[in-house]
């Protein structure tokens, strides 16, 4: 049921079909068929209520105050993963590190007692993860 | 030197000794707290002497036989043989001893007599209440328990990340020793289970409906867990 629904969500959101397709580490085709875009991208990584990442996450945004330390710090992210192996960590990290606090930003899989207001939706929608995919594909140093 | 790492890796092995929220806070905040004239839950503490006062309290109860009550609170209610909390438990004495209306449990006057009566044991070593092992067991769960939209439980917050920050905040070990507590981001006293709701919300999942037992047993799961803590009601937190 809840795989049904992320499917229908992937058309909804993005007009593909078919569940991200993983390969390896990977999941290498775009989840809408075209590419992100890396400003919108930034917008929603410094938006502490759409991509929450700073809450976790430090990175290179020195105007950015409060950032948090329980993750690995952004910078060069572009440079040590490859937009596939970006893409299934925002997808689903889970299917690489079942125990990882990182939430899955495109699945419904195992979830318990959603906030009525989130039921059903994923935390971003296709083409938001397409977008943070872009712009941490140019996080190269 | 050997005793020392001996003596390291026993802590290590045995699970160090709780840190209240109190020591991460600012040296500023800490100090507030200490401070009776600066701290503001105490006036919420001389609002509920007044009340326990006008609400004949005392008919029933000496002021010093309330020394140590917080301490072991949630506690096992004989008569219904479950698990309630201090607030349950001052709301019972209003409703079946004295057969007045319901006060609402966030409103001002309950968390005044609550801090009153809390205020009373501080400094008192916890003693949780080793009836309560069910309801221990269940808040446990509920503690390592993934949930809402992100996915997280309690326990990957305030076991695996304590002391690390989540944006500006310092995560505390969740400790429930000081409440009701004064918030400066409440600008207001608040209970524990505001505390639990808002954790709660803020990983998107639906807060329990306000006096479940889910809230009483996670309660009695944290009593348990701040084993060798102190009351600090009513504490101060950022
Ligand atoms: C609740 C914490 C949390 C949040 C929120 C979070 N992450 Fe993560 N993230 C982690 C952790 C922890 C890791 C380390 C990998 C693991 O746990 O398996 C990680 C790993 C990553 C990695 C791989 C880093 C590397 O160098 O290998 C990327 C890229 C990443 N996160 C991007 C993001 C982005 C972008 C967002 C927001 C849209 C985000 N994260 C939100 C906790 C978080
Ligand atoms: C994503 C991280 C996170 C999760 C998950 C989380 N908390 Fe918290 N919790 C915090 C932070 C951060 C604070 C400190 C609040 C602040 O300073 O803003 C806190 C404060 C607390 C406190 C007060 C501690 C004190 O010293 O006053 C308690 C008790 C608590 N949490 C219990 C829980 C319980 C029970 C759960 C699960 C139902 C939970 N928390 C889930 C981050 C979290």
């Amino acid at each position: 049921m809840r795989r049904i629904l992320a499917a229908l969500l992937l058309l909804l959101g993005g007009g593909v079909a078919a569940a991200p397709v993983v390969v390896g580490d990977a999941i290498p085709a775009s989840l809408t068929g075209s590419p992100g875009d890396a400003a919108r991208g930034r917008a929603i990584v410094l938006d502490r209520q759409r991509g929450l990442c700073l809450l976790c996450h430090s990175g290179p945004f020195p105007k950015e105050r409060f950032q948090g330390d329980l993750a690995p710090n952004l910078a060069g992210a572009g440079a040590r993963l490859s937009e596939g192996q970006l893409r299934l960590r925002m997808v689903d990290g889970r299917q690489l590190n079942p125990d990882t606090i990182m939430p899955s930003y495109f699945s419904l899989d195992g979830l318990v007692r959603v906030g009525r207001a989130w039921q059903g939706r994923t935390v971003l929608t296709a083409e938001e993860i397409e977008d943070v995919v872009a712009f941490l594909a140019g996080l190269r140093d | 030197m050997r005793q020392l790492a001996a003596a390291a890796l026993a802590a290590l092995t045995l699970g160090a000794a709780p840190r209240s929220g109190f020591e991460t806070m600012t040296p500023e905040l800490q100090a507030m707290q200490r401070d009776d004239l600066a701290n503001p839950g105490m006036l919420y503490v001389a609002d509920g002497e007044a009340l326990w006062a006008q609400e004949g309290c005392g008919s029933c109860h000496a002021v010093a036989a309330m020394r140590g009550v917080a301490a072991r609170y949630p506690a096992l209610d004989a008569a219904s043989q479950t698990p309630i909390d201090l607030t349950d438990r001052i709301a019972q004495c209003r409703e079946a001893r004295q057969g007045k209306p319901a006060l609402p449990p966030e409103a001002a006057p309950m968390l005044a007599l609550a801090a009153f009566v809390a205020h009373q044991s501080r400094g008192m070593p916890l003693q949780p209440d080793a009836q309560l092992e069910g309801a221990r067991r269940q808040g446990e769960a509920l503690f390592r328990e993934r949930r809402g939209q992100l996915n997280l439980s309690c326990a990957q917050c305030h076991d695996d990340n304590a002391g690390r920050k989540l944006a500006g905040s310092t995560i505390p070990e969740g400790h429930a020793n000081g409440y009701p507590l004064y918030r400066l981001e409440w600008q207001g006293l608040g209970s524990l289970q505001r505390r639990l709701r808002n954790c709660i919300a803020g990983v998107r999942s639906e807060p329990y409906p306000p006096g479940a037992p889910e809230y009483v047993a996670l309660e009695a799961y944290l009593a348990a867990r701040a084993r060798g803590l102190v009351v600090e009601s009513p504490a101060v937190r950022p």
